[in-house]
């Protein structure tokens, strides 16, 4: 049964000889780039960064979903939680995230009603309960989150749940991952492409942006044996010169992807320009809900204004998220800024490179 | 947010799952993963079922891991 080959992908003697391998592969200085959040987690829990050569460097991207919203996005969701009759739901990690001049958790606090919920389920199901008030999920995260969210639309528009409504910044990695090849400062030798939204839109997604690059990428999944593998076909890649798309995460991901996944998310949502913190405006790579379902669609339905967003100051998130420093660089870092008490999303989220550094010593 | 642990299909109602995670039960919508069927593992993500593990995939992999952990036992290296 599948579930067995997790005690295999777990496997430490297995893991020794991959890293053994990876040390006996002789390269240049290379900087690999996990785009997951998920991924960055794993790799400092398990401690891979401890046993690789030193000349690897893992850097972090922009894939922890609270990390990469903008700030004018935080602030209009929180601007959207002062409305009255609106219940505002989310994933838990978007409440400490400061925006301008507030956070959903002060809101709450202040007796607005804001509810952490686990799935998109679970805000329809309020939505049903609380006929008389609006019921507004904040839609943020990539390719693996926006189905869970285009499922809910269509289950709200079919079940006739007219009270139901998302506001989408939703972000999609392909067109992230041209931007990073572009941007000055940036220079990576290979990606470690995000095993979950691979599952969503498959291999061949890539295809384009590895054709034009021509960047070695290889697709992982989250167990420390299948990073050390694909790490290891980073290198067997680099060192050849002949950088390929492959994937290490077979059991879950393939060419295609999800079909079911790919026409809900098509049916409900059309590409749209999408602001990344630290980045900015990235053509297409954003999804904004279709006319079709205009119903369900908090943008439309609700006129939201906020002023100029303020970036909290001396936070250096945007520099983090594309790799251009990494936390330590930050004068805030571990002093003022604290998983407990954090000045900045990279610090607030869990996924966040700079929890993740502090959390893991370095 | 990627709940990376394959978890075990125990029931089936309508268009909900009933799924075994580490001996815990949760809820999973198969909104995303029709053919899903009561036994088979499967990853889910805030709260859907996304993808089912593919038993011919996971034993490649395993394959390719021994291989490499073969390279190794047997004193490969890169020469250079
Ligand atoms: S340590 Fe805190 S203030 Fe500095 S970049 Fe990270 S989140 Fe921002």
């Amino acid at each position: 049964m599948p579930l067995k080959h997790i005690e295999e992908f777990r496997d430490a003697k297995l893991a020794q000889n991959l890293v053994a391998k990876i040390n006996a592969t002789k390269t240049r200085h290379i900087r690999l780039m996990e785009v997951c959040g998920t991924h960055t987690v794993s790799i400092f829990r398990s401690g891979i960064r401890s046993v690789l050569p030193p000349t690897i460097s893992l850097l972090s991207g922009p894939g922890c979903p609270v990390c990469v919203t903008d700030q004018r996005e935080i602030d209009a969701f929180i601007e959207l939680a002062r409305i009255d009759d609106v219940i505002l739901t989310t994933f838990g990690d978007l409440m400490r995230v400061p925006g301008s001049t507030s956070s959903l958790q002060k809101q709450r606090a202040d007796g607005k009603d804001i509810r952490v919920v686990y799935s998109t389920v679970d805000a329809l199901e309020i939505a049903r309960k609380n006929p008389a008030k609006q019921v507004v999920f904040l839609g943020i995260g990539f390719e693996t989150t926006a189905p869970t969210i285009a499922a809910a639309i269509v289950s709200a528009a079919r079940t006739k749940v007219t009270n139901f409504s998302v506001i989408s910044a939703h972000k999609l990695v392909p067109p992230a991952l041209e931007t990073l090849m572009t941007l000055e400062d940036v220079r990576l030798d290979g990606f470690i492409l995000p095993g979950h939204v691979s599952v969503i839109i498959g291999v061949n997604a890539y295809q384009p942006f590895f054709d034009r690059y021509q960047i070695p990428c290889v697709v992982a999944g989250f167990e420390p044996t299948d990073i050390l593998q694909t790490i290891s076909m980073l290198v067997e890649q680099i060192k050849t010169g002949r950088p390929r798309l492959e994937n290490a995460y077979q059991r879950a991901v393939t060419p295609e992807g999800n079909p079911t996944a790919r026409k809900i998310l098509d049916e409900v949502f059309e590409l749209a320009d999408a602001s990344w913190r630290g980045i900015g405006v990235i053509a297409n790579s954003g999804l904004k809900i279709r006319e079709a379902f205009a119903a369900h669609d908090a943008q439309r339905l609700f006129d939201i204004q906020v002023p100029e967003p303020q970036i909290p100051k001396g936070c250096i998130c945007g520099d983090i998220l594309t790799a251009k420093k990494i936390p330590p660089d930050c004068k805030l870092y571990a002093t003022t800024c604290t998983p407990t008490d954090p000045v900045g999303p990279c610090m607030v989220s869990t996924e966040g490179t700079c929890a993740a550094y502090y959390k893991y010593h370095v | 947010m990627c709940l990376a642990i394959p978890s075990k299909i125990t029931r089936i109602e309508n268009d909900m799952a009933t799924i075994d995670v580490d001996g815990v039960q949760r809820q999973a919508s198969l909104l995303l993963l029709e053919d899903a069927a009561v036994g088979e593992y499967v990853i889910v993500h805030a709260g859907f079922a996304i993808q089912k593990i593919d038993e011919a995939g996971a034993m490649e992999t395993i394959r390719l891991l021994k291989e490499a952990a073969a390279f190794v036992e047997s004193g490969g290296g890169d020469p250079s």
